[in-house]
C-alpha cells in the first residue's frame, strides 16, 4: 500500500443513470420453453461505461470448440486402442488406431487454420512455457501425434508390404507407438479444460473446478462411442465400459458444475449455450441409455447410441465455447462478481 | 515488502524475475484523470508514432468517444462520461446555463444492444460502428441544441463530464504475457510487455487472457498488438509519444516507484480539496494483477470508466487449475484400464 485508499462513494452522488444495466437482458432471455430454465432473477445491479464489454470476446471461432472434441475423441481411441492391442481385439484396435489418428489430423487442421497466421505454426514449438497451457498442450500434441500415427499407418500398410522391412518395422514399432499416446491421452483429454479456464472468461475461469471432468467425461463418452461405432459388439465390451464412464462424469460434472457457479451460471442457462447443451445432454443421455440396454444384443443400436454420444460429447463443447463467448461480451459477469468481491473485502477489513 | 512466488503477489523487481540481469528501474504511467481535458492528443502522438491504422471518424453514441476501446489498432483510448452530479468540491458555473448530458441512458441502452447483436470478430466492440438492425434509432445526438435547452429550468441538473485516457496496465503479473505459447510476447527489461510482432502466430489466447481487456487481434495481420510503452523511445531515452504529447500532464511518464508517491500524494491533495470521490487504481501491489505499471487516479469507480473493478490474473489460480486437471487424467485413465480388466473374455 503506498497511499490512502479513496473514501467509499457516496451513494447521493452516484448518477442515476449509470445506476442500472441497460435492460437488454431481459430481451435476450427468452424462455427457451426448458425444464431446466431458471425463473427470472432480479436483474443485477452495476455500473458500466455505455453497456460495452470490460473484457475482449475470444477471437477463436467454430474451430476451436470443434478441436475441444476432435482433440478428446483423439485421446480417448488412443486409449482403447491400445488396450485393444495388448488384449488381442483387433478389431477394435483399428478402429480406435484409425479413428484416434484421423480426430488427430482433423485437430491440427482446425488448430492450424484458426490462427490469425497460420504460417507461423510452428511458433508454438519455440518455447515451452508452463505458465502456458496452450504450450503445454502444444506439446502434449507433439508427443502424443507420432505414436498415434505409426500405430495407424501400421492398420493400413496392405497385406502385400507385410514382408518387406518397412513394413515388418513398423509392425514392431506399432504396439510400443500407440502404448506411448496412450499414456499421453490423459493430458490430451483435460488440458483443454484448464486452456478455457486459464483466462479471464469469467464463464471459463470459474468453471475451473469441475471442467477438467467435463471434458474427460466427453472424450470417454464420444471415443467409447465411437468404438460402439465401428467394432463389432463381442469386441466392443471395453468401449461400452468407457463410454458409460464418459456419459456419466460428463452429465454428473457439468450438473454440479453449474450449482457451483454464481451469477455466471446464467450464461450457460440461457441463449445458445443452453440450447447447445440441452441437446448435448439429451444426446449423451440417450447414448448412455442405449449403451446401457442393447450391449451385445444390436449392432444397430450400439451404432446409434455410439453416434449419439459422440454427438452429445461435441455439443457440449460448443456450450461451454459458448457460454464463455456470451459471459465475456456482457460486462455484468466481471463487474458484479469483482465488485462483490471488493465489498467483502472491505467489510472483512474493518472486523478485527 | 513481502515476496511470495513470481506467478502472483507482490513483486519487488519484474525485470530481475523474467530474467534480466543488469536493468534499468520499472518505468509505467501515472494518468491523473482530474486534470484530462479529452483532447485526444494522446491518441494521435501514439498512432503517429507507432504507425498505427486509422479508426475512421465513427460517431458511436458515447459523448465524444469516438474510438470506443482499447484494441489493436487503439492503444491509447480516451473515455468521456457525463453524468448529472456536480463536480466535487467546486462549482460548475452553470447555474444560470441549460445543462445535463448529452447522452445518457437512452443512447447506452441503443449501443448495447447493438453491441450484443453483433458479429464476433477482432475489433467487434473496438472501433467498428455496431450493425445496425430494425431501421435506424435517433439517439438525439448531433443536435444544434445546447443540452436541456428545449426543456424548462426545473429539468435542469447538475453535470459533470469524466474523461479518462486508458492505457495497456503493463501489469506486474500480466495474463497475455503468462498465456502467451510462442514466446512473442515479453518482459523488457523496463518491466513493460511487449509483443514481437514477427513472432506472434495470432493464436488469440493473450486476448482472452488479459483481465482488462486490452490487448487485441489485428484483422490486418494477423497478430496481437498492443502499447508498447514506447519500447524503441525507451531505449533511447525518451518518453512515450503519449505523455510527451499530453498537454495537461494527465498523462504522466517515469519510474514506476516515483509515480506511485506521486499518485498518493495527488489522490491525498484532492481529498484535502473536498474531491472525496478520487480514488487510486492499479497501485496496490496486493491486487490481483500484482500492481499494475499504469496507475491511474479515478473520480468514479472504475467500473465508470469500462475498467474492471477488482481484476485478478488468472495465473493465480494455475497450480489449482493443474492438479484438478491432473485428476481427471488419472481418473480417464483408470477409466480406460478398468474398462479392459471389466471385460476380460
Amino acid at each position: 500500500m503506498t497511499g490512502p485508499r479513496a473514501d467509499p462513494p457516496r451513494p447521493d452522488a452516484i448518477p442515476d443513470d449509470h445506476r442500472a444495466a441497460p435492460p437488454r437482458r431481459g430481451r435476450r432471455r427468452r424462455d427457451h420453453g426448458g425444464e431446466r430454465e431458471q425463473p427470472m432473477v432480479p436483474e443485477a445491479q452495476f455500473r458500466s461505461y455505455y453497456g460495452r464489454a470490460v473484457l475482449k470476446p475470444p477471437v477463436w471461432e467454430w474451430m476451436i470448440p470443434a478441436y475441444l472434441f476432435t482433440g478428446g475423441l483423439s485421446g480417448g481411441s488412443a486409449v482403447l486402442a491400445a488396450g485393444a492391442d495388448l488384449t488381442g481385439r483387433t478389431r477394435l484396435r483399428r478402429a480406435g488406431r484409425l479413428g484416434s489418428f484421423a480426430a488427430l489430423l482433423a485437430s491440427v487442421v482446425f488448430l492450424i487454420a484458426d490462427l490469425g497466421r497460420p504460417e507461423r505454426f510452428h511458433h508454438m514449438l519455440r518455447v515451452a512455457k508452463p505458465t502456458s497451457p496452450m504450450s503445454i498442450g502444444s506439446w502434449i500434441l507433439a508427443a502424443f501425434g507420432p505414436g498415434v500415427a505409426v500405430a495407424a499407418i501400421s492398420e493400413l500398410v496392405p497385406a502385400r508390404w507385410h514382408r518387406t522391412r518397412l513394413g515388418r518395422l513398423v509392425h514392431h514399432l506399432a504396439g510400443p507407438a500407440g502404448l506411448s499416446s496412450a499414456l499421453v491421452a490423459p493430458g490430451l483429454a483435460s488440458y483443454s479444460a484448464v486452456l478455457l479456464s486459464h483466462t479471464a472468461v469469467p464463464a471459463w475461469n470459474e468453471a475451473r473446478g469441475l471442467l477438467p471432468f467435463v471434458f474427460t467425461g466427453s472424450a470417454a463418452a464420444s471415443s467409447g462411442g465411437l468404438g460402439m461405432v465401428f467394432a463389432p459388439v463381442d469386441e466392443a465390451a471395453p468401449a461400452r465400459l468407457f463410454a458409460i464412464y464418459g456419459a456419466v462424469t460428463e452429465l454428473a460434472a457439468s450438473r454440479v458444475m453449474d450449482s457451483r457457479l454464481g451469477l455466471v451460471r446464467e450464461v450457460y442457462m440461457t441463449g445458445q449455450a443452453y440450447q447447445l447443451r440441452r441437446l448435448s445432454e439429451r444426446l449423451t443421455a440417450a447414448g448412455l441409455a442405449g449403451t446401457l440396454l442393447a450391449r451385445r444384443r444390436s449392432r444397430t443400436i450400439a451404432v446409434a447410441s455410439g453416434f449419439a454420444l459422440a454427438a452429445g460429447s461435441a455439443l457440449q463443447r460448443f456450450s461451454v465455447f459458448e457460454a464463455g463467448v456470451a459471459s465475456a461480451k456482457d460486462p455484468k459477469y466481471v463487474v458484479v462478481p469483482q465488485r462483490e468481491r471488493l465489498e467483502h473485502r472491505r467489510t472483512h477489513q474493518h472486523e478485527p | 515488502m513481502k515476496r511470495t512466488n513470481s506467478l502472483h503477489g507482490p513483486l519487488d523487481d519484474v525485470a530481475a524475475d523474467a530474467g534480466h540481469g543488469e536493468h534499468p528501474p520499472r518505468v509505467g504511467f501515472f494518468t491523473d484523470t482530474s486534470v484530462c481535458i479529452g483532447c485526444k492528443a494522446c491518441e494521435v502522438a501514439c498512432k503517429e508514432w507507432n504507425l498505427i491504422p486509422a479508426d475512421g471518424f465513427d460517431l458511436l453514441g458515447m459523448s465524444m468517444d469516438n474510438t470506443g476501446s482499447l484494441g489493436a489498432h487503439t492503444w491509447r483510448h480516451v473515455s468521456f462520461v457525463e453524468q448529472n452530479v456536480a463536480l466535487d468540491g467546486q462549482s460548475s458555473q452553470l447555474a444560470g446555463l441549460p445543462t445535463g448530458t448529452s447522452t445518457g441512458s437512452a443512447s447506452a441502452e441503443v449501443l448495447a444492444s447493438r453491441l450484443v447483436a453483433a458479429e464476433r470478430g477482432d475489433t467487434e466492440l473496438g472501433t467498428t460502428p455496431p450493425v445496425v438492425t430494425g431501421g435506424a434509432e435517433d439517439l438525439g445526438i448531433p443536435t444544434f441544441q445546447r443540452p436541456g435547452d428545449g426543456t424548462g429550468a426545473e429539468t435542469r441538473t447538475d453535470f459533470r463530464w469524466l474523461m479518462s485516457s486508458d492505457v495497456c496496465k503493463h501489469c506486474t503479473h500480466a495474463g497475455c504475457l503468462d498465456v502467451c505459447p510462442t514466446g512473442a510476447l515479453f518482459r523488457t527489461e523496463f518491466g513493460t510487455v511487449v509483443v514481437q510482432q514477427d513472432i506472434c502466430n495470432g493464436c488469440g489466447y493473450c486476448v482472452s487472457g488479459c483481465p482488462y481487456g486490452v490487448i487485441d487481434r489485428s484483422t490486418l495481420d494477423g497478430t496481437a498488438h498492443k502499447c508498447t510503452l514506447c519500447y524503441d523511445r525507451l531505449h533511447d531515452g525518451m518518453e512515450p509519444a503519449c505523455a510527451k504529447a499530453c498537454p495537461t500532464q494527465s498523462i504522466q511518464f517515469g519510474e514506476l516507484n516515483e509515480l506511485r508517491e506521486r499518485a498518493a500524494n495527488r489522490v491525498k491533495q484532492l481529498h484535502e480539496r473536498g474531491v472525496s470521490q478520487a480514488r487510486l487504481y492499479g497501485e496496490d501491489p496486493d491486487d490481483g494483477v500484482g500492481g499494475t505499471g499504469a496507475v491511474f487516479l479515478l473520480l468514479d469507480e472504475p467500473e465508470v470508466y469500462g475498467l474492471p473493478p477488482d481484476p485478478i490474473v488468472a495465473t493465480r489460480d494455475a497450480a489449482a487449475m493443474w492438479r484438478i486437471a491432473a485428476g481427471a487424467a488419472a481418473a480417464f485413465f483408470a477409466a480406460g484400464i478398468a474398462a479392459f480388466l471389466g471385460s476380460r473374455r
